[in-house]
């Protein structure tokens, strides 16, 4: 087939300027309605559990899982399925453990959870820690993929698709603060399950609707063993340490778990997470299909040329399925897509700086309204500025695994003592700090020397550490220093403290 | 604290309220274990299993990796249920007998 996939076509252009200045509107509209922190931070408290549960979806679909797993399923068959999977099965996870003690204990960032009772500048500057490395990894992925997908999409040299998603983004943030930020993400979250829906729609309707055609026509094509497990699996330890730190780093992701302090009550964060629960199980139910299509009717050697990893393959079936416009709308979703995630990781980013680091660590708490918003703006251009540049540094470099390393990071150092601190009456600051700081360096050290940067990136002879996932190890030790370094040592005020905790996370009295 | 939040949280019925909490997570916690670990495990040890035609090509693979997708929305929405009737009335008559709301 003849794509026109890399030339600014019409319709992309169109679709773009349309998603550009709805986003921009609305984030106008939020603009007047964001002047005080709880605004800022918080939207205010005002989203519904079901806008909430879509602005989560977006916030979690990148561009990664939508053309990334599409890509998998469509070169690897159904490996990208069991891929697909483990993205899911950190939801349950994050209700039954998280949500609502979150919802109750905090005010705006997960550190207010962990800071609860303990003392607040050591450990605020150590959550900040750990929440700015994740998101600083998960951005950082995000902004090499922007450069790639915007220059292979719209034909944009690479340094400008980085420079124009960053400036985009701190609009929504700088101006309309979470809620211009939460109303970027519905309108992402919707028009990209309606892209895939009507790909997938439109795919099938090539099978007479019947996904067993489908299988054959990519079974005939590609053998009987692209709808058979290959070789994702073939080291059950390194699979479930993927799994655990897909499952469990979600629990630790601060610009998802940020995202509760937009409703109003526990009650509301458990509706938001049934809501996004669905609208994500339903899209990696039918991403699969968008990859097995594209196997079937592009095929993999075009898919390949155009690039090696795969991403093209669903605007490849959108284009032959749906004609230029459609290709440009898909491509204009992308574009979305992660100018959404990064303004949420731009926030969170923003708010472990300001609220945690200069608000709690700095000033003790004692800071105006005034001077909090000031720093939280100022924290968002930092944040951006430090995006854009660590995206045009990494120019050509694999960083796909970075977001391996973002949950790696986030199940190691954020999830342990998060879920400490709301269950364990003994745990103090010198638990949380050793927690944190373990889970963080031991997590980022054993990437470095596993097979997927010492061998795959450094060119080493074999690795040092034999898994590419570290969670198995470092999630682990992060909880067994937590217990360790409490143990140790005596914090009479965290223990008494934990009282008024438990009548907050279980009955959410004095809940903000 | 005073002794009015002090008798509450000692009171029966709110270690009864926590400890439920935990046993109906920690119970939908384990089963989400087994859903997904199982299925990873189970692809690791027995691939020829999850190879097995089901249609003309169709695998037992595709439709179990389904299953494990909509097994965890399932699991979600039965917390949720719960929480929603049991849960809430609980938390709610307990915060009224400290004399909130």
């Amino acid at each position: 087939m003849q794509t026109t996939l890399g030339t600014p076509t019409a319709s992309a252009v169109i679709f773009f300027l349309v998603i550009v200045a709805l986003t921009l509107s609305v984030t106008y509209w939020a603009a007047r309605r964001t002047r005080s922190t709880r605004e800022f931070y918080a939207a205010g408290r005002s989203i519904s559990p079901l806008q909430n549960g879509l602005a989560l979806a977006g916030d979690y679909m990148s561009a990664a899982s939508f053309l990334g797993i599409a890509g998998l399923v469509a070169l690897r068959g159904y490996d990208g399925m069991i891929y697909a999977t483990g993205w899911l099965v950190g939801w349950p996870a994050l209700m039954f453990l998280i949500a609502e003690p979150l919802r109750n204990l905090g005010k705006f960032t997960f550190a207010d959870v962990v800071a609860f009772r303990l003392r607040q500048a050591p450990v605020r500057i150590a959550s900040a820690f750990g929440a700015i490395l994740t998101l600083l990894f998960y951005v950082l992925a995000q902004m090499v993929g922007a450069g790639n997908l915007i220059r292979l999409m719209f034909g944009l040299p690479y340094e400008w698709a980085v420079v124009s998603v960053g400036v985009v983004m701190l609009a929504y943030v700088l101006f309309g603060g979470m809620l211009a930020t939460t109303w970027v993400q519905i309108i992402k979250a919707i028009l990209l399950l309606f892209g895939v829906s009507l790909l997938t729609l439109l795919l099938l309707w090539r099978f007479q609707f019947s996904p067993g055609a489908l299988y054959a026509a990519v079974a005939a094509r590609y053998g009987q063993a692209a709808l058979e497990p290959g070789g994702l699996v073939s080291d059950p330890v390194d699979a479930i340490s993927l799994g655990l730190a897909l499952m469990l780093g979600l629990l630790g992701l601060p610009h998802i778990l940020m995202r509760f302090y937009t409703v109003p009550d526990a009650r509301a964060a458990r509706g938001s997470v049934l809501y996004a629960t669905g609208f994500i199980a339903y899209f990696y139910l039918i991403i699969p299909l968008v990859g097995f299509g594209a196997a079937a009717l592009v095929g993999r050697d075009l898919i390949r040329s155009i690039d090696p990893g795969g991403n093209m393959a669903a605007p490849l079936l959108a284009e032959l399925v749906g004609g230029t416009p459609f290709l440009g709308f898909v491509a204009a979703v992308a574009f979305a897509t992660i100018l959404a995630v990064v303004a949420g990781l731009t926030l969170a980013g923003a708010s472990a700086l300001s609220h945690d680091i200069f608000t709690h660590a700095i000033r003790n708490g004692h800071a105006t309204e005034h001077e909090q918003i000031r720093v939280a703006r100022a924290a968002t251009i930092v944040f951006g500025a430090v995006a854009v540049a660590l995206g045009i540094v990494f120019k050509g470099q694999n960083v796909a695994f970075m977001v391996g390393l973002a949950f790696a990071v986030a199940c190691s150092a954020n999830f342990p003592p998060l879920l400490m601190s709301i269950v364990w009456r003994r745990f103090n600051t010198a638990g949380a700090v050793c927690s944190i700081v373990s889970g963080a360096l031991l997590s980022v050290t054993l990437i470095l020397l596993s097979p997927t940067v010492w061998v795959d990136l450094m060119h080493h002879h074999s690795a040092i550490f034999p898994l590419r996932n570290p969670a198995i190890v470092s999630m682990p030790v992060s909880f067994l220093f937590g217990i360790a370094a409490s143990l140790l040592t005596r914090e009479p005020e965290a223990e008494l403290r934990f009282d008024d905790e438990k009548l907050r996370t279980y009955l959410g009295v004095g809940a903000e | 604290m005073d002794a009015k939040h002090r008798a509450l949280l000692d009171s029966a019925e709110f270690r009864q309220l926590v400890s439920s909490r935990w046993r109906v997570s920690l119970v939908l916690s384990a089963l989400l274990f087994v859903l997904y670990y199982g299925y990873i495990i189970l692809i690791a040890s027995n691939r020829a299993l999850l190879s097995r035609r089901i249609g003309e090509v169709t695998t037992l693979g595709i439709p179990l990796g389904a299953a494990v997708i909509v097994g965890a929305w399932l699991l979600t929405a039965v917390y949720v249920v719960w929480a929603n009737r049991y849960y809430d009335r609980e938390a709610a008559r307990l915060r009224a007998q400290a004399g909130h709301d």
